[in-house]
């Protein structure tokens, strides 16, 4: 028989007994709206939290250090890899390198100093960060006061909120809350601050005896000078000459916009361009041994960015190939993905329950059409109809109601969700929370509930079916 | 082709048995009949009931198989036939009608005859056409939409004659066709049953247990009991002069209804 009369003869057959092929086909909608509400929740959740993390840039940036360098976060690589003279230093080359590898979204060098900073006369000692211009889209800039960065190399300033206290003497007692964005802290966008630091100039004539008079940043981990004069006798020489600049105050966040980089806390962001081009004296510098180092700059460390988390394995490797330290949190983005495929599971799980109730109601209905449809199977076996025919009318029927019943619970499922989502967000708004979309049918969920309640349903129509194939049309056609 | 003992509608049974078991017992339904039917021949099976004839016409039909011999129609041996083989033979070969008229209740008239060519796969766009002809054949022409149970026996009856001859088979098997039926009705459907075989020179084989009925229109009545032939005579069939009578004199036949 063809597949167009299977589905004629299927569809009605389940119009002869209405009410029944209705229920179960309910019956079938709700397992598969429970399943699909439980699943659109748990992948909600993980959307949200993918989200949160994309934004917070803890889980798809990649720390690169040189093993040249003793700050760096791997001791463990630093111990295997080359002896540190013999590896690569961590420059512009390096840098455009791994800026260039697959699924890299930019390789930016980290640039942090503690200076000093003047406002209306007074200095004030903190940290000072470079920020990329990709930092925008960090969270912590959802609620700035004032704007970001107007260029990648504006005189401008973003000032973390306890850093402001500290520019207005204001001293919060412990314990109390931390501080907040006010009318006080916005008057300080727009004013001007002053920026000390030392500018590293090369003086390639000159031996390492060098200038470091002046206001020179005082690293907080000065490497022993011994050593290092015993290192590098020939190292290239320069001189570091302190230097201002005036900055605007553009923004104030009361975040902390640094993630992985912002492990030691910086309180004022300046433009990551802008602040490059000042050459400042980094403790980096310190050690340099790179006679050309003022030519091609050379870092601590860079902040490789990444286009998702999922490629930080591949492009981490990729970098220690090239002969760098690494390191990301990506054993807690395992973990995180680990908890979200166990929770998916047991939604899942959940959810199946209630299509297996179902399936069972296939199963029964389908039997009982058997007994009903006893004699019209004989009659159909008489006049042609084969054992095949008969299994495929079952099984046609059995699928019919199982993508009726998978439209329905799609339906269902989304709206139970979209319900859920409103009275969250109700809860939320009054909790002062900002309102957020923990619910998310994917089109693949909807094509996929969908296959599924057709599969279940078939699945429950292989029993009924054999069955009807199997009956003897003799025995069937006997009584009236 | 009427004594052409190959031809299509051509049966012959070669020692064929066909046996049931009820619990412990074992039952002969039908015990070694050896038979030869010409293709576009007109044979009654007579027999009380229990004598073994209607599974004998099943096992004609395809729809059961021989315990033991063989049931060859046109040449071919059913009883070696895959299930599959079995129900394209009777879906292409074989038109039955019963004595419970075997019309599906659901469907309505039209749909019932059209079912047999769905098994038959023909090209969706003829098969209500064909339908209608054959339904307008039967003289039911105006009740295509009716459903089964709207209708009169004789009625459903001729319906079921009209699905068993769509898919135009070669063997023509009737299982006590008048057995729910007046006998005026029946003999309405057996004049029908006996068209066909003039027609479309197609082998029927009428089951009954009325020997006067299948006096008027057999070529040949075949006597079963329990399972066995005990008699086997050639019959000169009535039914032209009683047909050209009319209806109305048909009343030597004693009243048929309720027989089953």
């Amino acid at each position: 028989m063809k597949a167009g009369d299977l589905v004629e003869l299927a569809a009605r057959n389940l119009r002869e007994s209405v009410l029944r092929n209705s229920l179960t086909t309910l019956g079938i909608g709700v397992g598969v709206a429970s399943l699909v509400a439980m699943l659109s929740l748990g992948i909600g959740l993980q959307q949200l939290a993918n989200r949160r993390l994309e934004r917070s840039g803890l889980f798809d940036t990649i720390m690169v250090t040189s093993r040249r360098g003793v700050g760096g976060f791997n001791r463990r690589a630093f111990e295997n890899g080359p002896p540190p003279a013999e590896s690569r230093p961590l420059d512009e080359t390096a840098r455009l390198e791994i800026a260039r590898l697959p699924n890299v979204l930019e390789a930016t060098p980290d640039i942090r100093f503690v200076t000093e900073l003047h406002y209306e006369g007074k200095p004030h000692l903190t940290m000072v960060a470079g920020l990329p211009p990709s930092a925008r889209e960090n969270d912590a800039f959802e609620n700035i006061q004032g704007h970001f960065f107007s260029s990648e190399t504006a005189d401008e300033a973003i000032l973390q909120i306890q850093f402001t206290d500290d520019l207005l003497g204001i001293h919060p007692k412990p314990g109390d809350p931390s501080s907040k964005l006010n009318p006080t802290t916005q008057a300080l966008i727009g004013k001007e601050i002053t920026l000390s630091y030392a500018e590293r100039i090369p003086e390639p004539n000159v031996s390492e005896a060098k200038p470091v008079a002046g206001k020179k940043p005082g690293p907080p981990q000065t490497p022993p000078r011994a050593s290092r004069d015993n290192d590098e006798p020939a190292a290239a020489s320069f001189s570091v000459v302190p230097r201002e600049r005036k900055l605007r105050i553009v923004g104030i966040t009361d975040q902390d916009p640094d993630g992985l980089r912002g492990a030691s806390g910086a309180r004022v962001f300046l433009p990551l361009r802008m602040v490059e081009n000042l050459h400042i004296m980094l403790p980096s510098g310190m050690r340099e041994s790179e006679p050309n180092f003022s030519s091609v700059p050379t870092y601590l460390s860079l902040s490789v960015r990444l286009k998702s988390p999922n490629d930080v394995e591949s492009v981490q490797d990729a970098i220690k190939k090239q002969g760098f330290n690494t390191f990301s949190i990506l054993d807690a983005t395992r973990n995180l993905r680990r908890f979200f495929a166990v929770l998916d599971l047991f939604l899942g799980i959940f959810g199946s329950l209630a299509l297996t109730v179902a399936a069972l109601g296939i199963v029964n209905t389908l039997v009982m059409a058997i007994l009903e449809r006893r004699r019209e199977i004989g009659i159909m076996k008489a006049i042609g109809a084969s054992d095949g025919d008969v299994k495929k009318l079952f099984f046609a029927e059995a699928a019919v109601m199982g993508f009726v019943g998978g439209i329905l619970g799609v339906a269902l499922g989304w709206s139970i969700g979209r319900v859920i989502n409103i009275g969250t967000n109700i809860y939320l708004r009054r909790q002062d929370l900002p309102s957020e979309n923990l619910w998310a049918v994917p089109w693949w969920l909807v094509v996929g509930a969908i296959v599924f309640a057709i599969l279940v349903s078939m699945i429950s129509g292989l029993y009924p079916a054999a069955r009807a194939a199997r009956l003897d049309p003799v025995q069937a056609l006997r009584y009236e | 082709m009427t004594d052409n003992s190959t031809g299509p509608g051509a049966i012959r049974t070669e020692a064929v048995q066909r046996h049931f078991r009820m619990g412990e017992a074992t039952i002969c339904a039908v015990d070694g009949i050896s038979l030869d039917v010409a293709a576009g021949g007109f044979v009654a099976l007579l027999g009380s009931s229990g004598s073994g004839k209607s599974s004998l016409l099943n096992l004609l039909a395809g729809l059961d198989r021989p315990t033991a011999g063989a049931v060859i129609v046109d040449g071919r041996n059913l009883a070696e036939m895959s299930g599959e083989e079995l129900s394209r033979y009777r879906r292409h070969r074989v038109g039955m009608v019963f004595q419970a008229f075997n019309l599906i209740p659901t469907m309505t008239l039209l749909e019932n005859v059209e079912l047999p060519m769905r098994f038959a796969e023909m090209d969706r766009s003829r098969r209500p056409e064909l339908a209608r002809q054959a339904l307008e054949r039967v003289g039911l022409g105006a009740r295509l939409a009716h459903r089964p149970s709207q209708l009169s026996g004789g009625e459903q009856q001729r319906a079921a004659i009209a699905r068993a001859l769509v898919n135009r088979p070669s063997l023509l098997l009737a299982d006590e066709p008048t057995g729910n039926l007046d006998s005026r009705t029946g003999s309405e459907i057996l004049d029908l049953l006996h068209e066909s075989n003039e027609q479309f020179s197609m082998t029927v084989v009428l089951v009954t247990h009325e020997r006067a009925l299948a006096e008027r229109y057999a070529q040949r009545l075949i006597f079963l009991a329990d399972g066995k032939v005990v008699a086997d005579q050639p019959n000169v069939p009535t039914s032209r002069r009683t047909a050209e009578r009319g209806p109305q004199s048909e009343s030597p036949a004693p009243p048929r209804k309720e027989l089953a």
